[in-house]
């Protein structure tokens, strides 16, 4: 099917986008990539009366390296990110992003959009909860800073309000030590995965400093503190990992058209299993 | 704020100015605004890859992107693809390797070839085949098309 019929605009400062959604009264939607709110506009599950295409706007571009972290503008492309050689102090990020979609989409689609979007089996969300990124939002009141950790609060719900920007994402740099997992389960290379893992470690003989961030098992991208927990201090073998897997119990596994709960729920094993693997190896 | 609009973009060299309808996505607007109706529309959701095409030197899905949003642009379509000669070689390991049946996915898996070979793609089976994962092929089960895409790889002279 086609869009149905909106009004369209392109700002030119960030500014000027906030105003144009706070006079919308919730009618208008930012458009980034559009490579998710387009097939949905396509679909007409939406239906925005306006359109604030956020591509003329300088103040959400650019990589730039601030100290510690990496600052990441809302509007760079999985293609901008693959090709910047800043990304490669952030190896987790590089790690999925050859899995998120297609060549297509990538160079469309952006950090932001997926962000903001917040679907529950999308990478991003899940990378920025285990690397404690800080999403940057502006709304009319102004700037305001959020941990990843608390900025994903359900179903394509997040802490951004529909008069705000995401404008930015703040994420640390690999320190020396540290060390990354990460794999998903896919019907095919570059669907939305049925579940997967991102992991980051400070230390491995024993597991240390352990952050596991789970995407496509629930409402929403996930971490499970006492699982994290249970496997900090391990050597992360199988008997480690089979002790702590029950702490998985905190998840609420969603079934759908194409996998049962407790099919997901098993596929999350799995995927924790062959990172950890992995990155143990 | 405005439902239609004026864009000014060069399609396959040539310099184009039209008022479209803001909702009109990019690969409409070639196909019954200029009349280039070599790029194909299959789900117009971004799956099937039919409407891949080349947009400011990258392959992207035309039923995802607006015409208003190619403003300015470059767009390169299977025509222009071919009037250059960039997709000589590949055209032609496709017809030697019986690449296409039907031939509706062939513009988009062309494109979407051409932009792995170009960017120095490996003549790896499974990583063409991971790269050709978001162009959906319902005749040759992708085996041939493989088999071509890696032929101009290893023969060099595609990129
Ligand atoms: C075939 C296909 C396969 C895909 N596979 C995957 C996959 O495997 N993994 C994955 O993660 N994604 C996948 N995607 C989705 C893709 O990653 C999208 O690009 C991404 O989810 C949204 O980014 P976007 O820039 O396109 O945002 P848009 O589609 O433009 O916007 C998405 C939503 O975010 C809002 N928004 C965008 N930017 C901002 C901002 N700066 N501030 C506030 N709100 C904003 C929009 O209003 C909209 O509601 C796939 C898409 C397709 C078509
Ligand atoms: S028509 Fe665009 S991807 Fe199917
Ligand atoms: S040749 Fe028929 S769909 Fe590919």
């Amino acid at each position: 099917m086609k869009a149905p019929d909106f009004d369209y605009c392109r700002p030119g400062t960030l500014a000027e986008a906030l105003s144009l959604l706070a006079g919308a009264d919730g009618e208008a939607q930012p458009l980034a990539g559009g490579q998710s709110l387009m097939p949905m506009m396509n679909f007409r599950v939406a239906a925005p009366e306006i359109l604030v295409d956020l591509a003329g706007i300088p103040e959400l571009r650019g990589i730039a390296r601030q100290g510690d972290m990496l600052r990441i503008g809302a509007m760079t492309t999985y293609r901008e990110l693959q090709d910047d050689p800043a990304l490669q102090a952030v190896p987790l990020i590089a790690m999925a992003l050859p899995h998120i979609a297609h060549d297509a989409v990538r160079n469309r689609g952006t950090i932001g959009g997926s962000l903001a979007l917040a679907d529950a089996a999308a990478e991003m969300p899940a990378l920025m909860m285990t690397l404690n990124a800080v999403i940057e939002l502006a709304g009319p009141d102004g700037p305001r800073e959020v941990p990843a950790t608390e900025f994903f609060l359900g179903y394509y719900e997040t802490a951004c309000e529909p008069d705000e920007l995401l404008v930015a994402v703040r994420v640390p740099v690999a320190q020396p030590g540290e060390v990354f997992g990460f794999h998903e389960l896919v019907q095919r290379h570059g669907d939305y995965a049925m579940a997967g893992v991102a992991i980051r470690a400070t230390g491995v003989a024993p597991i240390a400093g352990l952050a596991v961030g789970f995407f496509g098992v629930s409402d929403r991208a996930l971490r499970v503190p006492a699982f994290e927990e249970a496997l900090t201090g391990t050597d992360g073998s199988e008997a480690a990992i089979a002790a702590a897997l029950p702490k998985l119990d905190a998840i609420e596994f969603e079934g759908d058209t194409k996998i049962s709960a407790e099919t997901r729920r098993h596929y999350a094993g799995v995927a924790l299993k062959r990172a950890l693997k992995e990155m143990l190896a | 704020m405005t439902r239609d609009a004026r864009i000014t973009l060069t399609v396959n060299g040539e310099e184009i100015s039209a008022v479209v309808a803001v909702r009109t996505n990019l690969v409409d607007f070639l196909r019954h605004d200029v009349g280039l109706t070599g790029s194909h529309v299959g789900c117009e959701h971004g799956v099937c890859g039919a409407c891949t095409l080349e947009l400011n030197g990258k392959a992207v899905r035309g039923c995802l992107t607006l015409a208003v949003q190619a403003d300015g642009g470059t767009v390169t379509t299977v025509e222009g693809l071919a009037d250059s000669g960039r997709s000589d070689a590949l055209r032609a390991a496709f017809t030697r390797r019986n690449a296409l049946q039907c031939g509706f996915c062939t513009p988009g898996m062309l494109a979407s070839a051409l932009s792995y070979i170009e960017r120095g793609g490996s003549d790896d089976r499974q990583a063409i085949r991971d790269h050709i994962s978001g162009n959906y092929c319902r005749c040759t089960g992708y085996q041939s098309v493989v088999d071509a895409i890696s032929d101009v790889i290893r023969e060099g002279d595609g990129a």
